[in-house]
């Protein structure tokens, strides 16, 4: 097998093969989801723990659901309410829920870097499921597997990623991603969102839409993040739709059948249209949370197979 | 009468610019003569070919008394100075309180005598390092304050700052400045780039350190104060720093080990041992700093020692409190300097020791006959790997944990006292 990362905490740390081994096995999953009995028993006597010291619905519910759905036992805590408040550090709090013996842990935290040092501290997988401005490994699989399944191949395509580029972890953890793959890249948006260095990264940039879609394949909005904004990024909500919010006179300027994706929440007449948002031949929105429970199955599942085997091989007394 | 003769030693002389196989003869705890004849009795020091030098006067240490007595005291930081090489700290006054009052400073200066090393003391430029009032800047020079700054915090009231710095004038008193621009740099963990933005740590642009130092240097114009800018980290910064030296002004600048030998994409996977206020540079930024130091336009080079305890760092990168200790790996960092970065032990002498003796008005710096006995004997080549447990600060947090390093303390005299090192 090809997969042999011990914890998902980026992109940076995945090869292509893994990436590819991950898809493909998102695709039985994404099978297994459309039946009526949706149980597989992979993770049957597992716990699983999901630690979110942010506040998060459709995470959070995606990853329950696809830890529900492979058997094992999935607990939601929400540290953002709880003993954060008391003084509690990270660690702390990560050695605390470790002694309880998980065997999986889902960790989302509003500073970058949180996850890599909370992984450091545990003796089970961690996924990472969205660390500040920093990496959401399991968002940007998804986008690749809904890209794959829309287009027919996950390769030299050109692809516009537009908004909050600066704020955003899903840009960066899509920008690695599909850099790997091997596709064209566009950064689009005002100058305050593009984050420094970004010149250095193997993109275009743009700050003209409709220049920057022209004959995309694939556009991806992305949320104006309003809770990491502290103030002035950009004058108002009005002026930012208008010149960067996607609606069908821009995305005429894409490819006649680029897709349209958003990775939600998504705060339509801001960044994207209504009508385009539900426009079911070109956006794939739905698609993406549908695709959200695969990847997430076909994550743990793989680092619970890694973890298993790292596990016989050490009471077996074999030296790693 | 004590004198003690060594002999056989390199000579680091920062003043003549030399470094020479010779003799240096102590006498009552002053230097009494270069290559002279020993009178009988006195007790001979055989140097083995290795480097004697003035020691260190390190400008800008952190200890955390009062307040943070925990992280660092002054017995600590005196016994990781001596086995440094430091002979004189020049301590900061961002404790807890600040150092703002003659009050507060004698109560330093008594605590201070707790150390094997000379300690000298700056105090706040404003009052509480608010930023609203200045301090009693006449009293505090009267009782032993060598310089006046408010630390990391930008004074950012631009007319009480230029008030601060024409009072402190007429008196002859030092500012040191932290010339960062307050509001670019809010929540900053690092440098505006690349490594940045994929880490996503929150960022500042390199050019806050050129607005900070253009509205300082603006300001010392105005008020022909005594000014020195406590780091300068950036090439872009140094046009103004000389603009300023050319036009006269009363101007030095310093610089940390750190940024003369670690960039930005040491930080790696978010090691918060490498978070430092300013954050760390680019590669090409340290490389035109080492030029900076050779040519003589960074003055001063000081490990800006900042103790913090193991809570303060096991945290996420940009949540974690900056600063490293450095009294202990200020010399074998700077070997570095020796050995790679073209500079010779005289230069980085003049760096560590003659200049900021100038500035402050300090006695030490000199091998030259009358000026103190404080001094370092080192081996600049021995090489060894840092274990950070070993180091005698209370607080532990270095980057150079683990790192090979050269450049080993044989020896450490203040006043001809030995302070640290066996048998020669």
């Amino acid at each position: 097998m090809s997969f042999r990362a011990r914890h998902l905490l980026g992109i940076d740390h995945l090869s292509p093969p893994e990436i590819v081994t991950l898809l493909d096995l998102a695709e039985d999953y994404v099978a297994l989801n459309r039946r009526t009995v949706k149980h597989a028993d992979t993770l049957a006597g597992m716990t699983q723990i999901n630690m979110f010291f942010e506040n998060s619905t459709r995470t959070q519910a995606s990853f329950e659901l696809a830890g529900k759905r492979l058997g094992a036992d999935v607990m939601n805590m929400s540290v953002a309410h709880s003993s954060v408040k008391k003084g509690e550090t990270l660690i702390d709090t990560a050695l605390t829920l470790n002694a309880m013996q998980p065997d999986l842990l889902v960790v989302r935290h509003p500073n970058s870097g949180a996850v890599n040092l909370l992984a450091e501290k545990v003796n089970c997988a961690v996924i990472n499921a969205g660390d500040g401005r920093h990496e959401h490994p399991t968002q940007a699989l998804l986008d690749a597997l809904t890209i794959r399944r829309a287009k027919g191949r996950l390769h030299r395509l050109t692809i516009a990623i537009c908004g909050d580029i600066a704020n955003s972890r899903v840009a960066r953890s899509n920008l690695l991603l599909l850099g790997k793959m091997e596709n064209r890249l566009r950064l689009i948006g005002p100058a305050t969102l593009m984050p420094a260095g970004a010149g250095e990264m193997g993109v275009e940039l743009f700050e003209d839409m409709r220049e920057g879609l022209r004959g995309a394949d694939v556009v991806m909005m992305l949320r104006l993040q309003k809770e990491r904004m502290d103030g002035g990024f950009i004058p108002s909500e009005r002026e930012y739709f208008h010149r960067f919010g996607l609606d069908a006179e821009k995305l005429a300027c894409a490819a006649p059948d680029a897709i349209v994706m958003h990775p939600g929440p998504m705060n339509r007449g801001v960044e994207i249209d209504g009508t385009i948002a539900d426009d079911i031949n070109r956006s794939v929105i739905q698609d993406q949370v549908e695709m959200g429970v695969a990847v997430r199955m076909a994550a743990l599942d793989l680092l619970a197979r890694n973890l298993r085997a790292e596990r016989g091989r050490a009471a077996a007394g074999v030296m790693v | 009468m004590t004198i003690l003769h060594f002999t056989n030693a390199r000579l680091i002389d920062p003043m003549a610019q030399t470094d020479a196989t010779g003799s240096l003869l102590v006498r009552d705890g002053v230097i009494a003569g270069i290559d002279a004849e020993a009178p009988q009795g006195a007790t001979v020091i055989d140097c083995n070919g290795r480097a004697l030098a003035p020691g260190i006067i390190d400008w800008g240490v952190k200890i955390g008394e009062p307040g943070e007595r925990h992280k660092e005291s002054f017995r600590s930081a005196g016994l990781a100075a001596a086995a440094g090489g430091v002979t004189t700290i020049v301590a900061r006054p961002d404790t807890l309180p600040p150092i703002d009052t003659p009050e507060s400073l004698e109560f330093v200066t008594r605590r201070a005598a707790d150390a094997a090393v000379n300690i000298r003391h700056m105090a706040s430029l404003t009052k509480a390092r608010e930023g609203r009032e200045m301090v009693e800047i006449g009293f505090l020079t009267d009782a032993g304050a060598v310089a006046f700054t408010d630390g990391v915090r930008q004074v950012a009231d631009t007319r009480l700052l230029s008030r601060c710095m024409t009072y402190a004038r007429g008196l002859g008193a030092l500012i040191v400045g932290h010339p960062q621009d307050a509001g670019l740099s809010r929540g900053a963990a690092a440098t505006g780039g690349k490594f940045a933005s994929i880490y996503g740590i929150p960022a500042v642009s390199p050019m806050a350190e050129v607005i900070g130092l253009d509205r300082d240097l603006s300001l010392v114009a105005m008020t022909g104060c005594r000014w020195h800018a406590d780091q300068i980290t950036t090439a872009r910064a140094l046009p103004a720093l000389q603009r300023a030296r050319d036009a006269g002004l009363d101007v030095t600048a310093g610089i940390s080990i750190h940024h003369l030998t670690l960039n930005e994409y040491d930080v790696g996977d978010y090691r918060t041992f490498f978070r430092f206020t300013p954050p760390l540079r680019s590669e090409d930024d340290r490389l035109a700093m080492v030029q900076a130091v050779a040519d003589g336009l960074i003055d001063v080079i000081a490990s800006f020692h900042t103790p913090q305890d193991e809570e303060s760092k096991r945290l996420p990168f940009e949540a974690a409190a900056p600063g490293a200790v450095g009294l202990q790996t200020l010399l074998p960092a700077a070997m570095r300097l020796y050995h790679q970065g073209g500079l010779s032990l005289p230069q980085l002498w003049r760096a560590m020791s003659l200049n900021p003796a100038k500035r402050l008005g300090l006695p030490g710096g000199r091998l030259a006959p009358g000026a103190p006995a404080d001094l370092v004997l080192f081996d600049p080549d021995a090489p060894f790997v840092l274990d950070r447990f070993t180091l005698l600060s209370k607080s532990k947090n270095t980057p150079f944990d683990g790192a090979r390093m050269e450049g080993r303390v044989l020896g450490t005299w203040v006043a001809g006292r030995r302070v640290f090192g066996g048998a020669a």
